[in-house]
């Protein structure tokens, strides 16, 4: 599998759930693919839509965000609406002229670590599938 | 769960009792304090409980403990002092990277030296090293030197995740005298060495991107200021049932003045209605005392048969509209409690109302605190039958939560009628499930070798209470035998449950706290926050906030004080630095960001311009919390969060493709 290809993914994580869940992921030596870049939010609900879209179309292979729980939220609810901002994002990825599957948003709690590894690694497969991104030049 | 096993040396090198069980017991009104005068209890020490009871009775010793040391609070603080900040505005970025070994946590798989070569090429970086542990005083040193000669005004420390360490590593900076926000981490550990052992190769390139992607960003930063508000030191505490008078005075005592509002014309609350405890203590003769401490006490102002009409304000400054008999006056304070309390079912079922030998467990307590008590039906004759009916209003489909208190109440009241009426020669208890947690567990034991009979009912079976001309009849179905029991009785007593007030959403609305989808009040976390709201400056006790004893209420009461009193007794308070902020020029006043924000700090304002009205919104800054909602939610890059502003994230975004 040596020269299979590689995906590059960026991954939004807030601060206070996913993030930390990677950092557990980190502390328990779990390993994943070295496929993510991580951008730290403080909350899933700051990732602006734009910013999705620019990744991919600037040649990211795929776009994972990753928030608390629901119920867990450190700023009530923030996560619902990157939940909704999702939803919607998911609808316009095909005017764009990409797979809706390049875009994934996941609950990771600070207490898991390899639930977050297993996300990283299942995304990874699931990018790994569908190629490189059609904006890589 | 069971006492550690050397418990009876401790107890005894401090001087201190425990009870049959060996763990420290307390009583139901000092139920953070030991049988010996200044040492206080908490936890599982003191009886078994789960963790939010457990973190509340911790905060209430820690409030016994500093009224004790009001005089010496904070005598002992030396401010730290920092370097005149050096002004950046205008200079190029000039960034220095500090690459950690971490022993051979990183170095043992990242090429730290490659990574610092790398970096070195990066645009803008005009200094990099490794260093084997980077949060070492010695690295620190180090950094605050390589500041000064190479005028550094960025600095990106590669190690680990910056949840632990930031603070240290921005404090550094500070005292070089370079904003403390002019400073971004790459965690090159918990995302790279640790998770990739086994592809050094693959981990060193994902380690120059990671640095690659905090230089991006660092190039953005910004000097950022935390802004200091004044606190108002006193008080709003919302109730004056024994959570919210225990709250004042426990405020009062830590050298606070206290504004207390109780809606009726009296103190007491729900109290006013218990007589008596399992243990045997006398909840009126407490009650009493402290409706004469508060009366007595200086630093509280009542405010009886009053109403709260609106309250304004964010942590630290509060105004509140409170009208009373007397007319209406606004207070100003730094926090507020709430203590609002609860009420009790009015039961619709079992004839409650219509019969007058249906009352709730409450009426029984009153009767038999009388003395003449538990007589019921026509001529006054002795109850000889009586009949509790337990979970009335409480888990059922409208009110699925267990009101907690109920089952210890009925056990109390039924071992109080084998004590005072003989001629009570049966007693029974038809329940669904029996929780008397704790030490309780007893007098329930207690209460089976009396005689009383428990008869377990299903939800779905509930008991039938009716009346022929003389005589109350119960049928339960007793699931032993699978037959219907048919149940003469002369007294049917309901446990009614804790249900909360419809008052608690407009005081919701008030303060912008939630309340849980049954209406009472919800804390901020279950388990770790049990006092706090979300929202800074206000804190729950007592009933408002769930079903609880009268031991719970207080020690929810003390703690909530505690951490009231941790703002009050500070001059000032700085806020948060990564918060939201309105590019005016950007904003055309859609106002789709207002009702995104989760602590309703961002207001749609008008002003005149250049002679024509101009909409922008406003924030907030003592009560946004920085989320950054209102960030994803503008079309038009109106609104960003400090720190993390959409241009920040996209240079990390660029940096990372490489297409910067």
């Amino acid at each position: 599998m040596e020269d299979s290809f590689q995906p590059l993914i960026i991954a939004f994580c807030c601060n206070w759930c996913s993030y930390a869940g990677a950092d557990l992921a980190g502390v328990s030596r779990i390993q994943y693919p070295p496929s993510i870049r991580m951008i730290r939010v403080m909350c899933s609900g700051m990732v602006h839509p734009n910013l999705v879209i620019e990744a991919l179309t600037k040649g990211a292979d795929g776009v994972l965000m990753c928030g608390c729980h629901p119920g867990d939220c450190h700023y009530q609810d923030g996560n619902r609406k990157a939940e909704k901002r999702a939803d919607a994002l998911r609808l316009m990825l095909a005017d764009f002229g990409l797979e809706e599957e390049r875009f994934h948003r996941e609950w990771v709690s600070a207490a898991e670590g390899p639930r977050f590894a297993q996300v990283v690694g299942s995304f990874t497969e699931q990018v790994q599938k569908l190629g490189p991104s059609p904006y890589k030049t | 769960m069971q006492p550690p096993k050397d418990v009876k040396v401790l107890a005894d090198r401090f001087g201190i009792g425990l009870n049959e069980f060996n763990f420290c017991g307390t009583s139901a009104f000092q139920p953070a304090e030991s049988s010996r005068q200044g040492i206080y209890v908490a936890g599982p020490f003191a009886e078994p409980k789960d963790i939010p009871e457990t973190v509340m009775q911790a905060s209430a010793a820690a409030a016994q403990v500093l009224s004790l040391l009001k005089d010496a609070r904070g005598t002992l603080i030396t401010p730290k002092l920092y370097p005149p900040e050096r002004d950046v505005k205008g200079e190029e970025p000039r960034i220095g990277i500090f690459v950690c070994h971490c022993g051979t946590n990183i170095a043992g798989v990242v090429d730290v030296s490659n990574v610092v070569e790398y970096a070195k090429t990066l645009p803008n970086v005009v200094y990099a090293e490794n260093n084997l542990y980077t949060y070492s005083n010695n690295a620190q040193d180090r950094i605050k030197e390589k500041i000064a000669e190479h005028g550094l005004n960025r600095v990106v420390v590669a190690s680990c995740t910056p949840r632990t360490p930031e603070p240290l590593f921005r404090n550094t900076v500070a005292e070089a005298g370079l904003n403390p926000y002019l400073f971004e981490m790459a965690n090159i550990r918990d995302q790279c060495s640790w998770v990739h052992m086994h592809e050094p190769e693959r981990a060193t390139q994902k380690s120059k991107d990671l640095v690659r992607m905090a230089v991006a960003k660092s190039r953005l930063l910004q000097p950022l200021q935390r802004q200091r508000i004044r606190i108002q030191k006193s008080a709003l505490v919302i109730g004056g049932g024994l959570s919210g008078m225990t709250a004042a005075l426990t405020l009062a005592r830590q050298g606070s003045d206290v504004y207390l509002v109780e809606k009726e014309d009296e103190l007491g609350g729900n109290l006013r209605h218990i007589h008596y405890l399992l243990n045997g203590e006398r909840p009126q003769e407490e009650l009493a005392r402290l409706r004469d401490e508060i009366q007595q006490n200086s630093r509280i102002h009542l405010f009886a048969g009053a109403v709260i009409e609106n309250i304004e304000g964010s942590i630290g400054n509060f105004k509140t509209r409170i009208s009373a008999r007397g007319g209406t006056t606004e207070v100003e304070h730094g926090v507020v409690i709430v203590a609002t309390g609860a009420k009790q079912y009015q039961p619709k079922e079992y004839l409650y109302g219509q019969d007058d030998d249906v009352i709730t467990q409450r009426d029984l307590e009153g009767r038999l605190a009388c003395g003449d008590g538990f007589l019921a039906g026509e001529g006054n004759r002795p109850a000889k039958t009586i009949v509790m009916i337990r979970c009335v209003g409480s888990r059922d489909a409208d009110h699925p939560y267990c009101s907690r208190v109920c089952c210890a109440d009925a056990i109390k009241n039924a071992l109080r009628i084998k004590t005072l009426s003989p001629e009570t020669n049966v007693l029974y208890v038809l329940y669904r499930d029996i929780r008397t947690y704790g030490f309780k567990e007893s007098y329930y034991t207690k209460a089976r070798q009396q005689g009383v009979v428990f008869v377990r009912y299903d939800e779905d079976r509930k008991p039938e209470v009716s009346r022929n001309s003389h005589a109350l009849k119960v049928t339960v179905l007793d699931q032993t035998l699978g037959m219907p029991m048919l149940i003469p009785a002369d007294l049917v007593v309901l446990s009614a449950g804790i249900h909360p007030h419809e008052e608690n959403r407009t005081l919701a609305q008030f303060l912008k706290v939630p309340l849980n989808s049954e209406g009472f009040f919800l804390e901020a976390h279950m388990k770790l926050r049990p006092v706090d709201f979300m929202t800074d400056g206000v804190f729950l006790c007592g009933l408002a906030h769930s079903p609880k004893s009268i031991e719970e209420s207080i020690l929810q009461a003390q703690a909530a004080s505690a951490r009231a009193a941790a703002v009050l007794v500070q001059d000032s308070l700085e806020l948060e630095a990564n918060i939201s902020h309105v590019v005016d020029e950007s904003c055309d006043g859609c106002a789709y960001c207002v009702d995104t924000c989760p602590f309703k700090s961002i207001a749609l304002v008008e002003y005149m311009y250049l002679g024509s009205i101009k909409k922008v919104v406003e924030t907030n800054e003592s009560t946004c919390k920085g989320c950054g909602c209102c960030q994803a939610t503008c079309p038009k890059n109106g609104i960003l969060v400090r720190g993390f502003t959409l241009d920040q994230s996209r240079a990390q975004i660029e940096a990372a493709l490489e297409v910067a």
